[in-house]
């Protein structure tokens, strides 16, 4: 019996429309600055904007720093509770997705009430500290993705044995963890690093009301005020994007051949 | 599979719990301090007065028309965005999974809908802005090739509508994400033995695979009303604050305290809480509900 595949391709034809009309529309008005002619003048007049520089950048780094403190909270977490304390596993678990159940909104609120300037630890008194807080919510906000990841390249390892194996030649926890642990789920730390930045370069809730000049508000900015820059911004925004789940992707690929080994 | 002697080996001595729990201690610590303890303060917050006291004052005033008016509307938006989004994505996820597509239609879908269920916030707001606003791509080839003045007919991007279209174009890829897993546990043997047994396509949906798949379904669809219910960036760059939803006044009442009442804005924050959190539960319990299938 052979079904027809017209419903199938209708829908497939539908939905790239709904996605790549938007896409499209906005790559046009980008190229419209220039009277009569079309012309990458918007990007040059964004990319040539001090502002976009620094306040880029900033979330660059930002994103960075998230990576580095999320990598180094979530892998040994993920890894002693798959070696010690499986029992442990449903609660971590339920904590990293209440990121997801508490809106952005509402946690970065509930920072500015604790750890404002009266308070026990006025973290928002100092730019570095309200960099550090910021940098610590996107944490929270990445850590669902960074657990998942991470925990679904632990399961893919013999991590008892690995560890067992390490111990045996005489390796402390740290040799263990950052020359044994790490270098086999790199890949899916990688995603899970791709992912964050993805969440972290436009992120405006946090940013704006942390008061931080981070690209997200940026972008806010440029879009109230100017007509065809945000377009260009938002192309960027988008290759931005496609870029760090293509990398996922080629980690993810290399992952599968590799782990035969 | 169990090894017993390597597993008790492993213990120090007579101290092995203190030990053990000591590993997970900077990650509890991290999730009290920056995720569990702000939201605690904020529920406090909401059953107390400017000086402290007990009051259930603040929740009553929730009940204020204009209030209401705005967890209203968010709810609408997020109800809209996130069944249309469902019943799209399935859709599409379905068409991919079963529709014998050629197979590169497949890998294609799911890596464009990682991007799109990320492309959100701001950026997106731009995109639908120069698409359908006034002067956008769409408004003005549907005036100039076909004469239809998008715009005379009331449409207005800044609005319900338009708002719950922009959402859709980071909930139909969420959709296809969170689904297509579950229609892969949509065994082919059920849907042969069913045709073996002489049931028609519509009487396989009817008493297999809806009965099968709801969970999921009604589960995913949840999850898409939390995601939209608690995104801020993409209809505060669309509409400023010109659309009363819950999480803009949220934004101006943390930005200018317009309610005038601190721990009014507490409550209004327990209230979305509240609203994602019954969400979520029921997706969780839902999703068990869906895992029994595919064992």
């Amino acid at each position: 019996m052979k079904k027809s595949t017209f419903g199938p391709w209708l829908a497939m034809i539908l939905g790239a429309a709904y996605f790549l009309i938007p896409l499209i529309g906005t790559l046009e008005f980008s190229m419209r600055m220039k009277r009569g002619e079309y012309s990458f003048e918007a990007y040059k007049v964004v990319l040539g904007d001090p502002r976009f520089q620094e306040s880029f950048s900033y979330s660059v780094v930002l994103a960075l720093v998230t990576i580095a403190i999320g990598v180094l909270l979530v892998v040994p977490t993920a890894y002693w509770v798959q070696l010690r304390l499986p029992k442990l596993r449903p609660v971590v678990e339920f904590v990293t997705l209440l990121p997801l159940v508490i809106p952005a909104i509402v946690i970065v609120f509930g920072y500015l009430r604790m750890y404002n300037s009266q308070s026990w630890l006025p973290l928002t008194d100092s730019r570095r500290g309200t960099d550090l807080l910021l940098a610590f919510g996107y944490v929270t906000l990445a850590l669902p993705y960074m657990y998942r990841s991470v925990d679904t390249g632990l399961r893919a390892i013999d991590v008892r044995t690995l560890t067992e194996a390490a111990e045996s030649l005489g390796a402390g926890w740290a040799t263990i963890l950052f020359k044994v642990i790490f270098p086999n789920i790199r890949s899916a730390i990688l995603s899970g690093a791709f992912l964050t930045f993805a969440i972290v370069i436009g992120e405006f809730t946090f940013a704006a009301l942390l008061d931080r000049p981070a690209f997200g508000p940026y972008l806010q900015l440029v879009g109230a005020n100017r007509a065809y820059e945000p377009a260009a911004l938002a192309i960027i925004a988008f290759v931005v994007t496609w870029a760090c789940m293509g990398l996922i992707q080629v980690f993810g690929a290399a992952r599968g051949t590799g782990s035969k080994s | 599979m169990s090894e017993p002697s390597t597993a008790t080996a492993h213990r120090p001595g007579g101290s092995g719990l203190p030990w053990a729990w000591f590993g997970v201690a900077p990650f509890f610590l991290f999730a009290v301090l920056f995720l569990i303890l702000p939201t605690a303060f904020l529920i406090v917050g909401a059953f107390q007065t400017a000086d402290g006291e007990f009051t259930l004052a603040n929740i009553r005033d929730l009940t204020h028309p204009s209030i209401v008016a705005a967890y209203r509307i968010s709810i609408e938006i997020s109800a809209a965005s996130a069944i249309g989004g469902a019943i799209v994505g399935a859709l599409l996820a379905y068409a991919a999974v079963g529709g014998g597509l050629p197979s590169w239609i497949r890998p294609t879908l799911m890596t464009f809908s990682g991007v799109a269920s990320n492309f959100a916030g701001v950026p997106l707001a731009f995109a639908f802005l120069a698409t359908l606003g006034r002067t956008g791509l769409v408004t003005w080839a549907l005036s100039n090739w076909l004469g239809f003045n998008l715009y005379a007919t009331g449409f207005n991007l800044l609005s319900f509508l338009g708002l719950t279209l922009t959402y859709l174009y980071f909930q139909i890829p969420l959709m296809v994400l969170i689904l297509t897993p579950a229609l892969d546990g949509l065994k082919k043997e059920w849907r042969e033995a069913s045709q073996i047994l002489g049931a028609s396509t519509f009487q396989y949906w009817r008493w297999i695979g809806l009965p099968v798949l709801w969970p999921s379904l009604l589960g995913a669809t949840l999850l898409l009303f939390a995601n939209a219910f608690g995104a801020v960036a993409t209809a505060y760059a669309l509409t400023g604050s010109s659309l009363n939803i819950v999480t803009i006044l949220l934004y101006a009442q943390i930005r200018g305290d317009v309610l005038h009442n601190q721990n009014l804005g507490y409550a209004l924050a327990l209230g979305m809480i509240l609203i994602t959190g019954v969400s979520n539960v029921a997706y969780i319990w839902l999703r068990g509900r869906a895992e029994r299938w595919s064992r």
